[in-house]
C-alpha cells in the first residue's frame, strides 16, 4: 500500500495485503474464465457491470474502499463495538425469518432493491468479533466450564439460525471456532471427542451396522483388556469403557439412523451419501417428496441425480486439467457450464481444468501461506482480543478452503460454502475482506493492549 | 504464553489437511487417465453428416430416382415459451392433445434441449404454410431439410427398392458400420447397390454443452472428415418403356420383364399389383408399408423374381432345343396327331389341333403349339437309350434346363431372387416311391408338371435363343459413375455366359422360324408387327388354389414370351398376367405394344387405344377379396385372443352375411394337397387321370 500515508501504512502486514490482493486477482481471473462467453468484446466487458467478472472486479473495488475505511478506523472502536456488532448480527439474522427470500433452495437471503445480502454470511464478522470480546474479558478463566459453554454459545447461536434458515454449509462454519477456543485452552479432549464422534458418524454410514457394532465390541474388548492390565486392575476404569462403549453402539445404532430419519432434510441426507458414494438407504428415504422422485426415474443411476453430478462433473473438470492444465479459456468442462455452480461453489474447477494440478497446488500453497502468516500474526498480538480474533479469522478461512477444495475433489460432502476470496459474489468477498482487514488493523496496533 | 504450543498443533492440523488435499489432487490430475476420456465424451460431439444418396438414370439418362429437399419440423422443447399452441395444432391440422403427447415424446426421445422432430417429412401443403408462419412459433420450433427419394416418373417401385431405417439386425451385421438412425436401401437396386449409392459419411466433432446443445467446432474442424455423396447408377432400364409396361399391368396380378438380349441389361420390369415407389418414401412410408403387407394380394412380392409360374406352352421351343442338341430328334422329325397324345395309353395330354400334318416337322411343331409332339419328344429325350436309363435321361434333361437359366438362380442384381423349379429326379424318386418313367411326368414336356420359372428366367431363356446360345447375366446396372478398377460389383455381369453355343445355328434356326410362324399365323398373331420380324410363344397355364379349404381350379394363367427382330434381337420379353386365360389375350399384347414401343420408340395411333383398353381391364383375381377377409378376420381373431379387445373382432362377428362368397369358378372336388406358394401344381395320385391339360 501506499508507504507515503504513515497514517494508514504504520505497522500494516504488507504480506497480508500481497495475499490478500493477489487472490482477489486470482479469483476475478477465475470468475473470467468461468463465464466469459466468446463473443464479448474482453475488455469493454469487464468494466461494463453487465458480466459476472466485471460485477466480481467491482465488488472487489467495493471491498478493496471498504478495507481501507478500515484501516483508518481506530482499532479500539472494533473493540467497544464488538458486542454491538454481535447484537446486529443476530438481528439481521432474525430478519431473514419474516423478510427472506428463496434463492436456490436457502431462505437466507435478505433483498433491498436489487442488492442480495446473506447475514449468515456477514454474521461470522460478528462471531468473530463478540469471541474475542468475550474470551478477552479481564477476569476471564476459559478452564471454567460455564466460559466455554458460554463462548460456545456465542459461536453457535448464529449456527442454529442458519440452520432453520436451510443454510446448513454456513451453519457448520459456526463449528470452526471450536479452534480458537482450542487454542485459548478448551480441553483438548473435547475436540478429540468430538472428531471422533465424527468419525464414528461416517463410519456408521459406510460400513454396515452389525459389522461395525461387533467391530466396536471387539476394539472395547481388546482396549479394556489392556487398560485393565496397565491400571492395576481397577475396576472403574472397565466401567467408563463400558460406558464408551454403549455411547459408540448407541450412536451408531440408534443416534445416526434418528438424526438422519427425523432431524435432517431428505436433500441433505442425500448430499452427506453421495459424499461417501453410497446410496441412500431405503430406510432414510422418507416423505411423498422422495417417493415422487423415485416413482418418476424408478431406474435413474446414481450418476443422474443431481448432487452426484455436481461431484462427478466437479472431478472430471478436475481430473482433465493433468498436470499443467488446458490453459485459460480452453477448459471444456468449465466453459461449457457441465460443472454446476462454477463460478461459485465449484470455482475450483476452473482452476483445475485450466492449470492443472500445478496450478491447484499453487492455489493451495497461496493459501497455506495466508494461514500460516494469520497464524503468526495471531501469536504476535499482546492483546486477547486481537489474539482471538485473528484465530477466528484463520479457522473461518481455514474451514472455508478446506470443506470448498475437498468437496470439489470429491473428500467431502456437497455443502454450499464459497472459496475464500475467489468464488464469485459480493457478501463472500465482502465479509472476507471485511475479516482480514479488521486482523490488518488490529495488527497494527499489536502494541497497544486492546480490551 | 498461555497454550502457546497448541498454535502448532493449529499450523500441523492446516498442512496435514492440505496435504490430503493434494494427495487428492494428484491422484485425480496425475495418476487417473480417465478424467481426459470422461471430459471429451462430455464435452465433444460426433456428429454424423450424411452425403446425399446417388441418382439412378435410366438409358436416356433420364431420372429414374433422385433426391428431393423434404423438411421436417423441429422442435427444441426448452425454447418452446409462449407460443400459440392452437394456431401450431391448426397449422398441423393435429389436435391439442396431439401437441402434448408428441412434445413428452420429443423431451423423452432427445431431452429438452436438443432438436426432435416434432413432424417428419411435412406435406408440400403444410410446409408451405409453416414457411410463412414459423416466425410467429419463436425459436422453439424450425424448419430442416432432408433429402429424400423422389421417383420423377413413379415407376420402378419393385426394382428400386425402398430406403428405410436400419433395424438391429442390420447393424449387428454391418459390424457396427451402421448405427441407429441410418437409412439403408432396404431392397431392390437400393439395397444390391447400397455401398455405391450411399458414399461416404462424413463426421464433424463439434462441442456442446451441459445440456447438450452444440455450441461450436472442435478444435477448429480439424478433425472433421467430410462427406462423399452418393455414385450414380446408370441403368439399361427405358424409362418410358418401363412407364407403358406399368401403365398395362394396372390391377393385373402377374408380372413383365423386357431384355435386351445382346448385353443382358434390363429394360422394363414390372410386377402386379403395382404400386406408386413415391408410397414407400418420406412420410408416405409409415402410411403405406403395413397397407401394402397386409394385402393378400402382395403387392411388395416382385413376382418378376420370386413368382414361381409354371411355363406352359412357352417351355416348348426350349423342349425342341433340347431333344434337337441331344440328337433324338432332328428338325424333319414329325408326329402324327389327331389331338391327342395315346403315347402312354391314356390319351394325354389333349391337343388343340387335331388336323393331321399339324407336327409335321419341328417348325410345324412349335408353330401350332403341338401338346403330343413335345410330350413325346421329352419321352425321347429321357428314354434315349444312349444315356442308360431314364432317371440318367433325366438329369441329363435337368441339365440342359439348368443351363437355360431355369431351375437355378440367374444371379440378377437384386436381391432375393428365387430359382424357380425344375426337379431333381430324386425329387420324383420321393414322390413316387422310385417308381416313376417318362410317362409320369409327361406334362414337363409342355412346361407343366413341377416345373415353375420365374418370368426373369423366362425372359433370360428368350434371349438365349435369341443370341443362338449365349447370355449375360440379367442386371439393371449399366455402369457406376466415375467407376474405377476397385468396383467391382458390376464384373459379373459383363461376362458373357456361352453355354449352349454348341448347338448348331441350324437348331436355332428351326426353333426361331417355329416361334416366327408362331406370329405369322399361329397363336401370337396378336405381336404382329409391320416391318418386323418377331418371334414369340403363347402359354396358359393351369392353376389352383386352396380356398376354404377347397382346391380350386382358377382361371388360367396368360404367358407370352417373344423376342425381336429375328436376326438382330434388341428385346426379348416375357410376360405373365395370372387368371387372366389364354396367352394371346392379355400377355400377348401386353408383350407386342412394348415390342412396338421399344422398336419404334412410339405406338401408332390406333395402338394407344389398346393401351386404354388393356390398362382398363381389371384382371385381379376374384378370390382375393374372400382370401382378405379369411385372413383380417384370422388376425381379428388372434387379436382377440390375445388382447380381449374385440374392437377388430366385431365387424366379422357382426356383418357376417357380408363376407365375400368363395368363388365358384370351376370347384374342383376337396383333396387335401401339399399347398406351395404360387400355386405349384403337384401330382397326385390319379392326376393323370383327372387333368385336363389346355394347350394353345
Amino acid at each position: 500500500m501506499d508507504r507515503n500515508a504513515p497514517g494508514i501504512s504504520k505497522g500494516i502486514d504488507i504480506w497480508l495485503i500481497w495475499l490478500y490482493l493477489l487472490l482477489a486477482g486470482i479469483g476475478i481471473m477465475a470468475v473470467f474464465a468461468a463465464t466469459y462467453k466468446e463473443p464479448d468484446p474482453m475488455m469493454a466487458s469487464f468494466f461494463s457491470f453487465k458480466t459476472d467478472y466485471s460485477k466480481q472486479l467491482y465488488y472487489f473495488l467495493f471491498a478493496a474502499v471498504v478495507g481501507i475505511f478500515i484501516l483508518l478506523t481506530d482499532s479500539k472502536f472494533f473493540t467497544a463495538t464488538a458486542n454491538i456488532w454481535y447484537a446486529v448480527g443476530i438481528l439481521v439474522l432474525l430478519l431473514v425469518f419474516p423478510f427472506g427470500s428463496k434463492v436456490k433452495g436457502t431462505e437466507s437471503i435478505l433483498r433491498f432493491g436489487g442488492i442480495q445480502f446473506q447475514p449468515a454470511e456477514f454474521c461470522k464478522v460478528s462471531v468473530c468479533l463478540a469471541l474475542a470480546k468475550y474470551l478477552s474479558l479481564p477476569n476471564m478463566d476459559f478452564s471454567k466450564t460455564r466460559s466455554q459453554l458460554i463462548a460456545a454459545g456465542i459461536a453457535l447461536l448464529p449456527a442454529i439460525m442458519s440452520i432453520l434458515q436451510s443454510e446448513t454449509g454456513l451453519a457448520l462454519v459456526y463449528f470452526s471456532f471450536f479452534i480458537v477456543m482450542y487454542r485459548e485452552g478448551l480441553p483438548a479432549t473435547i475436540l478429540v471427542v468430538g472428531f471422533s464422534i465424527g468419525v464414528l458418524v461416517v463410519a456408521t454410514l459406510l460400513v454396515d451396522s452389525d459389522v461395525l457394532a461387533i467391530a466396536l465390541t471387539v476394539i472395547t474388548a481388546i482396549a479394556g483388556y489392556f487398560v485393565y492390565m496397565m491400571a492395576r486392575r481397577k475396576s472403574g476404569i472397565i466401567m467408563k469403557v463400558v460406558i464408551v462403549w454403549i455411547i459408540c453402539v448407541g450412536i451408531q445404532r440408534f443416534g445416526v439412523p434418528m438424526i438422519f430419519k427425523n432431524v435432517m432434510q431428505p436433500y441433505q441426507v442425500e448430499r452427506i451419501y453421495s459424499t461417501i458414494g453410497r446410496d441412500v438407504p431405503d430406510e432414510y428415504k422418507k416423505g411423498e417428496q422422495t417417493a415422487l422422485v423415485q416413482k418418476k426415474k424408478p431406474n435413474a443411476k446414481r450418476e443422474e441425480t443431481g448432487v452426484d453430478y455436481n461431484v462427478k462433473q466437479s472431478k472430471i473438470a478436475i481430473g482433465s486439467g493433468g498436470i499443467t492444465g488446458k490453459g485459460l479459456l480452453k477448459g471444456t468442462q468449465t466453459r461449457y457450464d457441465f460443472v454446476p455452480e462454477q463460478r461459485t461453489d465449484f470455482i475450483f474447477c476452473t482452476i483445475g481444468e485450466g492449470f492443472g494440478f500445478v496450478g491447484t497446488t499453487t492455489l493451495l500453497l497461496i493459501y497455506l501461506l495466508l494461514l500460516f502468516r494469520m497464524v503468526t500474526l495471531a501469536e504476535r498480538q499482546r492483546s486477547v482480543f486481537s489474539r482471538v480474533y485473528a484465530y477466528g479469522v484463520v479457522s473461518v478461512f481455514f474451514f472455508h478452503i478446506a470443506i470448498n477444495v475437498m468437496m470439489t475433489i470429491g473428500l467431502a460432502p456437497v455443502i454450499g460454502i464459497p472459496l475464500p476470496l475467489i468464488s464469485y459474489g459480493g457478501t463472500s468477498l465482502l465479509t472476507f475482506t471485511i475479516l482480514i482487514f479488521i486482523l490488518i488493523r488490529l495488527d497494527a496496533d499489536r502494541q497497544m493492549v486492546l480490551r | 504464553m498461555f497454550n502457546q504450543s497448541r498454535s502448532y498443533i493449529i499450523r500441523l492440523i492446516f498442512i496435514i489437511a492440505f496435504l490430503i488435499m493434494i494427495v487428492q489432487l494428484f491422484n485425480l490430475q496425475v495418476i487417473s487417465s480417465k478424467y481426459q476420456l470422461l471430459a471429451q465424451e462430455n464435452a465433444v460431439f460426433k456428429k454424423i453428416v450424411y452425403p446425399p444418396r446417388g441418382i439412378v438414370f435410366d438409358r436416356n439418362r433420364k431420372r429414374l430416382v433422385s433426391n428431393v429437399l423434404m423438411y421436417d419440423l423441429m422442435v427444441t422443447p426448452y425454447e418452446v415459451k409462449n407460443v400459440d399452441t392452437g394456431y401450431l395444432c391448426q397449422l398441423l391440422e393435429i389436435d391439442t392433445a396431439e401437441f402434448k403427447s408428441r412434445m413428452l415424446t420429443a423431451i423423452i426421445k432427445n431431452g429438452r434441449y436438443r432438436p426432435t422432430a416434432f413432424e417428419s417429412l411435412l406435406s408440400p401443403e403444410k410446409h408451405a404454410r409453416l414457411e410463412e408462419n414459423i416466425w410467429r412459433l419463436g425459436s422453439g420450433f424450425y424448419l430442416q431439410d432432408r433429402p429424400v427419394r423422389t421417383f420423377p416418373f413413379g415407376v420402378g417401385a419393385h426394382f428400386m427398392g425402398y430406403i428405410g431405417e436400419v433395424d438391429s439386425a442390420i447393424i449387428a451385421r454391418s459390424d457396427g458400420f451402421y448405427q441407429s438412425g441410418d437409412y439403408v436401401g432396404r431392397s431392390g437396386l437400393e439395397s444390391y447397390y447400397e455401398s455405391v449409392l450411399m458414399g461416404q459419411r462424413g463426421i464433424q466433432y463439434l462441442i456442446k454443452d451441459h445440456r447438450n446443445r452444440l455450441v461450436g467446432s472442435y478444435d477448429n474442424g480439424q478433425l472433421d472428415e467430410s462427406a462423399e455423396a452418393g455414385r450414380d447408377l446408370h441403368t439399361y432400364v427405358d424409362a418410358e418403356l418401363q412407364q407403358l409396361a406399368e401403365k398395362l399391368m394396372t390391377n393385373k396380378m402377374g408380372a413383365v420383364v423386357a431384355i435386351e438380349p445382346k448385353t443382358g441389361g434390363i429394360l422394363a420390369m414390372v410386377s402386379g399389383p403395382n404400386f406408386n415407389p413415391e408410397d414407400l418414401t418420406g412420410a408416405s412410408f409409415r402410411k403405406n408399408y403395413g397397407k401394402f403387407v397386409l394385402d393378400v394380394s402382395r403387392p411388395l412380392l416382385n413376382r418378376a423374381i420370386k413368382g414361381q409360374y409354371p411355363p406352359g406352352s412357352t417351355y416348348k421351343p426350349i423342349g425342341g432345343l433340347i431333344a434337337l442338341d441331344e440328337g433324338v430328334i432332328t428338325p424333319s422329325f414329325g408326329l402324327g396327331c389327331s389331338g391327342r397324345y395315346y403315347g402312354c395309353g391314356h390319351s394325354k395330354p389333349a391337343c388343340t389341333h387335331s388336323n393331321p400334318g399339324h407336327a409335321r416337322n419341328l417348325r410345324y411343331a412349335i408353330a401350332n403349339s403341338c401338346n403330343s409332339y413335345f410330350a413325346h419328344i421329352f419321352r425321347l429325350s429321357l428314354d434315349h437309350p444312349k444315356f442308360g436309363g431314364t432317371k440318367k435321361g433325366y438329369q441329363k434333361w435337368k441339365e440342359y434346363n439348368n443351363a437355360f437359366g431355369l431351375g437355378t438362380r440367374l444371379g440378377i442384381d437384386l436381391p432375393s431372387e428365387d430359382k424357380g423349379s425344375i426337379p431333381d429326379s430324386s425329387v420324383y424318386n420321393k414322390v413316387y416311391r422310385n417308381s416313376w418313367n417318362s410317362c409320369t411326368n409327361l406334362t414337363l414336356g409342355i412346361g407343366q408338371d413341377m416345373m415353375t420359372s420365374t418370368p426373369l428366367q423366362l425372359a433370360n431363356a428368350m434371349c438365349l435363343i435369341a443370341n443362338k446360345g449365349f447370355y449375360y447375366t440379367p442386371h439393371f446396372v449399366k455402369s457406376i459413375a466415375d467407376e474405377t478398377k476397385e468396383d467391382t460389383v458390376l464384373n459379373p455381369f459383363r461376362e458373357r455366359h456361352d453355354v449352349l453355343t454348341h448347338i448348331p445355328d441350324t437348331a436355332f434356326q428351326t426353333v426361331i422360324l417355329g416361334m416366327q410362324d408362331v406370329v405369322e399365323f399361329g397363336t401370337a398373331r396378336v405381336a404382329k408387327l409391320p416391318g418386323i420380324d418377331v418371334c414369340a410363344k403363347t402359354g396358359t397355364a393351369e392353376n389352383f388354389k386352396i380356398i376354404d379349404g377347397r382346391r380350386v381350379q382358377l382361371k388360367d394363367n396368360s404367358v407370352f414370351v417373344c423376342f425381336a427382330p429375328r436376326d438382330n434381337p434388341k428385346i426379348a420379353i416375357a410376360v405373365i398376367v395370372e387368371n387372366a386365360g389364354y396367352g394371346s389375350t392379355w400377355a400377348g399384347p401386353i408383350a407386342a405394344l412394348m415390342m412396338e414401343k421399344f422398336l419404334n420408340d412410339t405406338l401408332r395411333a390406333e395402338r394407344v387405344k389398346e393401351v386404354e383398353r388393356i390398362a382398363g381391364s381389371n384382371l385381379m383375381p376374384g378370390w382375393l377379396p374372400r382370401v382378405q377377409y379369411i385372413e383380417d378376420s384370422t388376425r381379428a381373431r388372434y387379436w382377440f385372443n390375445l388382447t380381449n379387445d374385440s374392437s377388430y373382432i366385431k365387424k366379422y362377428l357382426r356383418r357376417v352375411s357380408n363376407a365375400p362368397a368363395t368363388p365358384k369358378e370351376k370347384p374342383a372336388p376337396a383333396q387335401k394337397i401339399v399347398r406351395r406358394q404360387n400355386e405349384v401344381i403337384l401330382p397326385e395320385k390319379n392326376h393323370l387321370i383327372k387333368k385336363k391339360t389346355a394347350a394353345t
